[in-house]
């Protein structure tokens, strides 16, 4: 038998053929992960960590056993591998019907993609969806005026939390200005506890530092001219100030030792504080159930303490004015089908934030953006915490988003990137300043 | 890299036909898998899309955008202070561990099971128990009572390079260890026993016979390395994250913040271009350094 012998062209060419072949196949499947059929049904992604999880799941399972015809197929992902899927699963037009989201600046990337479903025109239809939540939340929500997202979930400021325990050791009071906090820097350190606790390692940490202090010095219209662009806004001198002081505060060995090392995730600040190694800790009110969780019974003991943010001498900030995230976001994506949107549109409607849901998410320590719930706080044994958290939310002047939400994803990293260096002394206010003016409207 | 061209340049035309084509397999996936996303690349790195919306066409803008990024430079720097110090880091240690365990001794062989072992980790988990371990606060220090350790190794810029190219060996040698293993053993004995016949010591035959005759290990074993640390972004994303202050943003953890934080795919996919450039041009150096006399044997006259 004669050995059959390739030419060099067919094998070339066959050689390129292929993976072509295979590239036109994948590019034009159509049943892709966010894909949900043509029965009606629409799919949703949120993301795993309970209580939330499980609160979101009963929410769903519960929608679907009472609509046959438009069930919710819903998935979780993990918080960071979420972000970039989501991002990548948009782009590549697979997105979710419902997607799950922090609003601000991805939303707006999001909406001028013309990736989402403007929701304006059915919450004007529907004003008591609208009425029944925190009118703050929707800030986040709203591109150029219009509603891209309903806020979903808990409210979580960032709160100043103090281990009462150690300051009755050192016989000294909580913090009402930045003085006082600088002199208990001084004690604190002389009695060989660290003053304050701090993941820096994960950025966003320090991030709230700047966030309060920005707002303490100058006021909220520090932060919203740099958020509208105006040009050389991160140079303002309050912001100068907020950002010279934060560098005497690490200068005065305020934040623990090795803070740029320690990351959030490990939740290894939080054990910083309930351990009796740090004394103060700014961070989210989230934190509050994890302490509760894995401090030993220090939370149940009335070991944590919390107050407002101190105040800047000769600042311009209303001390109870606070940052953090508003709410959670849900939007539908503008590839669904019709039967898909109006699916996701009767859950907004129905499924959302029923007095089940509402119940659970107090239930698990949190506070769900819903208005007129005091007398359901003041029923839990977290009265003292959830109400603080209620009140702080609902009557801030000025209730600032995370920045790192607020922004363009490009901006933000470049934000983050800055404040990392900021915190190791890297670089000087002026420089941070002139790196983040480059940024403004990107 | 080669299986393309070793296959499609095959020297015989009758003969190797039908060989030719067993490599076809081979081809189709280094084709879709490497090359067809390579071009990608390249034509991302020439325009601006935010991994959302509309790609839309930019010129040279990225190009010139990353050459006047001090980001960028600092990265490169470091990506370098990475491949020289851990080249003059692991080889040492690899190539005597390596020529220790091809003895055949019992404890030996022991040994080299143990040393072996953190091959079998994960970067990822290898990052995490270290993270943990060099924890000021909670770690090694606390643990052991030892203060000395309780430094701040991953939160100051100066230290957390170093450190993160010690993790790195320690991921690494014992896989450069089992490769100069194998190019010892293969040493023919007979050398050994001339040398000895002739007077020649321990130390005089390990830098007579062994280290000529594992001079292709050493090529081997080094391309790996250099080529190795264009990569090394696992490790260091979850030990460090590119901090404290950019002093461990290597390049490829510059172009995935780049892309995937700061959805800048343009500059991302520049990025990614110098880095395969890089990569390329290294693999080709070392390549020529050694492969002169490709065809000559080191076991002439044996």
């Amino acid at each position: 038998m004669e050995p059959i012998s390739p030419s060099r062209r067919s094998f070339l060419s066959l050689a390129v053929a292929a993976p072509l072949a295979a590239w036109g196949l994948s590019a034009c499947g159509t049943a892709g992960p966010g894909g949900a059929g043509a029965t009606g049904g629409a799919s949703m992604w949120s993301l795993t960590g309970q209580p939330n999880e499980g609160i979101r799941k009963n929410t769903v399972d519960v929608f679907n056993k009472a609509n046959a015809d438009k069930q919710i197929k819903l998935t979780f992902f993990q918080n960071d591998a979420y972000k970039t899927k989501i991002k990548t699963a948009i782009g590549a037009g697979q997105a979710p019907t419902i997607i799950y989201g922090w609003g601000g600046g991805t939303l707006k990337s999001y909406a001028q993609a013309g990736q989402v479903e403007d929701l304006t025109a059915w919450f004007a239809a529907n004003p008591d969806v609208k009425a029944k939540l925190f009118p703050s939340a929707f800030g986040a929500a709203t591109v150029d005026g219009k509603i891209y997202a309903i806020p979903t979930q808990t409210v979580a400021p960032i709160i100043f939390y103090y281990n009462k325990e150690l300051f009755a050791k050192a016989k000294v009071q909580p913090p009402k200005t930045w003085s006082d906090l600088m002199s208990l820097v001084t004690t604190f350190n002389a009695m060989g506890i660290a003053p304050l606790s701090l993941g820096g390692q994960s950025r966003w940490t320090s991030m709230m530092w700047l966030e309060f202090m920005f707002d303490r010095v100058g006021g909220p219209t520090v932060f919203n001219d740099i958020f509208a662009g105006k040009p050389n806004a991160w140079s303002n001198p309050a912001a100068l100030e907020a950002l010279t002081k934060i560098q005497e505060l690490v200068s005065a060995n305020g934040f623990i030792k090795g803070f740029s090392s320690i990351t959030a995730d490990s939740n290894a600040d939080q054990a910083l504080l309930y351990t009796g190694k740090a004394a103060m800790m700014l961070h989210g009110a989230w934190t509050y159930g994890g302490m509760k969780n894995d401090g030993g019974g220090f939370v149940q003991a009335g070991k944590l303490g919390w107050v407002d943010f101190p105040t800047v001498e000769g600042g311009k900030g209303d001390p109870k004015n606070t940052v953090g995230n508003p709410a959670n976001y849900q939007s539908i994506s503008a590839k669904a089908t019709d039967a898909e949107k109006e699916t996701a549109k009767k859950f907004f409607k129905e499924g959302l934030f029923t007095p089940a849901e509402i119940d659970a998410y107090i239930q698990n320590g949190g506070v769900p953006i819903v208005s007129g719930i005091e007398g359901k706080l003041a029923a839990t044994a977290d009265k003292d915490f959830l109400t603080y958290v209620y009140t702080q939310s609902k009557d801030a002047p000025n209730f600032q988003q995370s920045w790192d939400q607020a922004l363009s994803p490009t901006a933000a990293e470049a934000l983050l990137n800055s404040i990392d260096q900021l915190f190791v002394k890297s670089i000087t206010p002026e420089q941070f300043a002139a790196t983040m003016n480059a940024t403004l409207g990107k | 890299m080669s299986a393309g061209t070793t296959a499609a340049a095959g020297p015989g035309k009758g003969r190797t036909g039908p060989l030719a084509w067993l490599a076809i397999p081979a081809l189709v996936f280094f084709l879709a898998f490497a090359v067809l996303p390579l071009l990608g690349v390249l034509l991302l790195s020439f325009t601006t899309w935010d991994g959302i919306g509309a790609i839309s066409m930019a010129g040279l803008a990225n190009w010139f955008g990353i050459f006047t990024d001090p980001l960028m430079y600092n990265a490169l720097w470091l990506t370098l202070i990475i491949m020289v110090v851990s080249w003059l880091v692991q080889t040492p240690i690899s190539l005597l561990l390596g020529t220790f365990t091809a003895g055949n001794q019992k404890y030996r062989a022991l040994l080299a099971v143990l040393y072996f072992l953190p091959l079998l980790l994960s970067s990822a988990a290898i990052a995490i128990a270290y993270k943990a371990l060099l924890d000021p606060n909670f770690g090694l220090a606390e643990g052991l009572g030892l203060p000395v350790l309780a430094q701040d190794w991953l939160g100051r810029p100066e230290l957390a390079l170093f450190v993160v190219i010690f993790v790195i060996a320690w991921q690494f040698v014992p896989f450069h260890t089992l490769i100069y293993q194998g190019g010892v053993r293969q040493i023919p004995k007979s050398l050994y026993e001339a040398a000895e016949i002739d007077g020649a010591g321990r130390v005089k035959q390990f830098f007579f016979i062994t280290l000529p005759q594992l001079k292709y290990t050493i090529i081997t074993s080094s391309t790996l390395m250099v080529v190795g640390s264009l990569t090394y972004f696992d490790l260091v994303f979850v030990l460090t994250g590119g901090g404290p202050g950019n002093s461990t943003r290597i390049l490829a953890l510059d172009m995935y913040l780049k892309g995937f934080k700061a959805n800048l795919m343009g500059p991302a996919s520049a990025v990614a271009v110098i880095l395969v450039a890089i990569g390329l041009a290294l693999a080709l150096l070392l390549q020529r350094i050694g492969g002169k006399d490709n065809s000559g044997s080191q076991l002439e006259g044996l």
